[in-house]
């Protein structure tokens, strides 16, 4: 079965400040896929370059195809929905004005309602906010429409840029727990990208640890875990 | 080029100058002249905003301000022609500093927008009743041309009013130039620069902007003035449908074509925009202004510099030997 | 208090008129945070293509929605011809290109149509006018009434414009929901073309048709739109109502009808100094 996702030979460049050095990873349908490292180690560029926001050299394949090169606009309604860090969410519209923006793309006006209460259903509190603004939300509840708001695409492969971020510990692992069964229901593939390495393990079946643009140390996330020399060395923890 | 070089260019330039209305018909030298006042007011327009980044969609208004200056001084003042350009320039430097104050308040795009407005509004204020005691209302006022002044003619010299009127220009052009550059070679041209590419910066080092931008509103507005002035004497004549909005864009055509922050680039625009319409009008009454706006936005794209950025980069390959530059590092201006 | 009367309901016209340039103005600014020097020139480029077509037989009203779908067409044009290339482009140059197209429309609806100063009509039938309004003024302010409410419908209710509005916004999470950013603000300019060629074409029967007739009312436009806030398409249409009777009773009973213009220029410049955001609009706060 190939991959959902391939990626191999992946530079990427700031400018003429290369970033990435030939990155190597895949990630099957229905994964949960952790992307780990310190800061600065190059994770936030690997899920830019996965969806064309910077310059890259090198393959990633999706689906079988090639995207690379591709605009941002296009990887999207291939089913890439990214989450990025700082959530992204537009501000002064409302909580399910930013929902139907998730659904752009989509032409199944029926399955994009029904999306819409399946979302509602794994987060209530974003129903009772529907007509607010956005900007209004608390940290989680953004993180929760941000999540939600890439689901209504349908996609085939969520790329969730620190969704921990800037939220109390009881809220992340409400929010991952909400991850995984979303994962289990609809079949999503998961990537995310953590500083937050405990709890990204928890989750995860597969991690890729990053240092310096490089990939340094995959394997399963149950064996990362479980090694303590390598916690210490590339978790800090 | 060495110091040398561009002092004996100078000079000959003018020496070439000095020849001109000797060698040209009268009609020619009028324009001549009219081509030094367009330089003036570049220059003015430029030290603002090429050098200090201060936009201003509405420099007309103070080439108005001068003209009528000079007007009304010798319409009802009964002052002589020479006596208004110290005037001008000294109301036009409080004007323009007066209105530079307000003005550190707006940033970009919100400064060329309230001179945009000033710009438009300008024929209306000068039409109005209020003003016509002073202004002559719609009708504007006609000035007498001055004639060469008397010892000239006790020394044997015969200049005819145009010549005169040249030579007058030309003095003053060439003063205003010379303090011009050294303003923006100095100091304080450089806090304009600095206050233009970085403002917080420049703030932070302890450049005080607020009252730079503000001199530099009040300078720009004066070297304008005194140009409006000259241009009205010139003209024998000011009326306020000549100051509406499209002069003020005619002097921005000729900073973005003759080259931003540059002394030479004043020159370059005024012969622009002086002989250009004259050109295009054999075409049509709407060509001159057609042309001013595709040379705008040509000048955007391809030659941002304008025309004196485009002879210094000529002159650098020109003087290192190669035409078309092999290599990158070369090719750097 | 007649005579007020008048003066409060032939600005409430000329206002809808200002209003709906003013709209044209945000709907650009919102975005491209750019102010469009060249709206009123292309206003008066559409209705001369409107007076070209009625001349050459159209009915009023066909001519006005072909002139309407014209205006579109080129302001969409323009914005990814002229617009595109320096959308990211320091501001001055930007300045210089909206002041070069402006002198380009100005000049070249004189070339092809002349100076001469032409009479556009109006549409309006003499049933719709009441005692203290003509029919044409009436007719405008209902036109731009309507104009306006279905702006609001669109940007409010259809995906289209939610997408617009999202791009203006936030570009980059836009086209991470896959909204083609570039063809928003395409068709931004179109609409703000189209609804300012519908101001032309109210304005014209009034001030005469001329290359030079919008400048004036480019300026009420501006400080309309600086007024009710210029990122705030409600303020504007506020703005613009408030300006237009302004303009009216400060012309007919305190500076007389030539300064008019003057109130304008007051405006802009008070409110850019007092209270930039204007009424509605959004306090920007730059970081240093």
């Amino acid at each position: 079965m190939s991959a959902l996702l391939e990626v191999s030979g992946l530079h990427a460049s700031y400018g003429a400040t290369r970033v990435l050095h030939g990155m190597e990873f895949r990630l099957e349908e229905r994964s949960i896929t952790a992307l780990l490292g310190a800061n600065g180690a190059g994770k936030t560029t690997t899920l830019r370059a996965l969806c064309g926001m910077v310059r890259t050299e090198g393959e990633v394949r999706f689906g079988g195809r090639r995207i690379d090169g591709w605009r941002t606009e296009d990887i999207v309604r291939l089913g890439i929905a990214h989450v990025p860090d700082g959530r992204g969410t537009f501000l002064h519209l409302t909580t399910e004005e930013n929902l139907r923006l998730g659904a752009y793309t989509r032409k199944d006006r029926p399955a994009v309602a029904a999306d819409l209460e399946r979302v509602y259903g794994y987060f209530p509190r974003l129903k009772e906010r529907a007509r607010q603004q956005a900007g209004t939300l608390s940290g989680g509840e953004q993180q929760m429409l941000a999540v939600s708001r890439a689901l209504m695409l349908r996609p085939k492969l969520m790329l969730l840029d620190e969704p921990s971020f800037g939220l109390a510990p009881l809220v992340v692992r409400e929010l991952f727990s909400i991850l995984r069964t979303i994962n289990a229901e609809s079949g999503v593939a998961l990537m995310l990208v953590e500083q937050n390495a405990a709890m990204a393990l928890d989750l995860a079946e597969r991690a890729y640890v990053l240092e310096t643009g490089r990939v340094v140390l995959a394997g399963s996330a149950g064996d990362i875990k479980s090694d303590d020399a390598v916690r210490r060395a590339y978790l800090g923890y | 080029m060495s110091r040398k070089t561009v002092t004996v260019t100078i000079l000959l330039l003018i020496a070439l100058a000095c020849v001109l209305p000797f060698v040209l018909k009268s009609y020619h030298t009028f324009q001549a002249t009219l081509v030094l006042v367009y330089a003036i007011a570049l220059l003015g327009l430029n030290i603002l905003t090429g050098y200090n980044g201060q936009i201003s969609l509405g420099h007309g208004a103070f080439y108005a301000i001068g003209a009528y200056c000079a007007a009304i001084l010798m319409d009802q003042a009964g002052l002589p022609y020479w006596a208004t350009i110290p005037i001008a320039a000294a109301v036009c430097l409080l004007v323009g500093f007066l209105f530079g104050l307000p003005a550190l308040r707006l940033e970009g795009l919100y400064l060329a927008l309230a001179t945009f407005a000033l710009a438009v509004s300008m024929p209306p204020i000068l039409k109005s009743h209020l003003l016509e005691k002073w202004t002559g209302g719609v009708q504007g006022i006609v000035i007498v041309k001055p004639d060469p002044p008397a010892f000239l003619g006790a020394a044997g010299i015969k200049l005819n009013a145009d010549q005169w009127l040249y030579f007058f220009s030309l003095a003053v052009a060439i003063v205003l130039f010379i303090v011009g550059w050294n303003l923006i070679s100095g100091r304080i041209g450089r806090a304009l620069v600095a206050i233009r590419d970085h403002h917080t910066a420049a703030e932070a080092m302890g450049i005080h902007t607020a009252l730079y931008k503000s001199l530099a509103f009040g300078v720009s507005a004066m070297y304008t003035g005194v140009a409006g002035a000259l241009g009205a004497i010139a003209v024998q004549f000011v009326a306020p449908d000549s100051f509406n909005v499209f002069l003020s864009i005619t002097f921005l055509v000729g900073i973005v074509v003759g080259g931003l922050a540059s002394l030479p680039g004043a020159l370059y625009g005024a012969l622009f925009i002086q002989f250009v319409p004259n050109i295009a009008d054999e075409l049509s009454k709407a060509a001159p202004w057609a042309v001013f706006g595709v040379f705008l936005i040509g000048f955007v794209y391809l030659m941002p510099t304008g025309v004196a950025g485009a002879v210094r980069t000529l002159r650098r390959r020109l003087g290192s030997g190669k035409l078309f530059p092999l290599s990158k590092e070369e090719a750097l201006p | 208090m007649e005579a007020v009367l008048f003066q409060v309901l032939a600005g409430l016209a000329t206002g809808g008129i200002y209003a709906s340039l003013a709209l044209a103005l945000v709907m650009i600014y919102q975005a491209t945070h750019l102010v469009n020097f060249a709206q009123g020139e292309m206003a008066m480029f559409a209705t001369y293509i409107a007076w070209s077509l009625i001349n050459a037989g159209f009915g009023y009203w066909p001519a006005f929605f072909l002139t309407v779908l014209i205006a579109f067409v080129l302001g969409v044009l323009i914005e990814r011809v002229v617009i595109r290339p320096v959308e990211n482009a320091p501001v001055l140059a930007v300045v210089v290109v909206f002041i070069g197209l402006l002198v380009i429309l100005n000049s070249v609806a004189g070339w092809i149509f002349t100076y001469t100063i032409k009479s556009f009509p109006s549409p309006f039938p003499a049933a719709i006018g009441i005692r203290y309004m003509s029919p044409h003024q009436m007719g405008a302010l209902l036109v731009t009434l309507v104009v306006l409410a279905l702006l609001y419908v669109f940007f409010r209710f259809t995906p289209l414009g939610l997408a617009m509005r999202a791009a203006a916004q936030n570009p980059a999470s836009s086209r991470l929901v896959g909204i083609r950013v570039g063809w928003m603000l395409a068709l931004g300019w179109g609409l703000a073309a189209a609804v300012g060629a519908v101001a032309g074409m109210m304005v014209a029967p009034i001030v005469y048709l001329d290359p030079n007739m919008m400048a004036g009312i480019l300026l009420y436009a501006f400080a309309a739109a600086l007024l009710g806030g210029i990122d705030s398409p409600g303020g504007a249409v506020v703005g613009g109502l408030v300006v237009g009777v302004l303009e009216n009773l400060l012309g007919a009973f305190v500076i007389g009808n030539e300064l008019k213009l003057v109130v304008a220029l007051v405006l802009i410049v008070g409110v850019l100094l007092v209270r930039p955001s204007g009424f509605f609009g959004s306090v920007q706060v730059s970081r240093v």
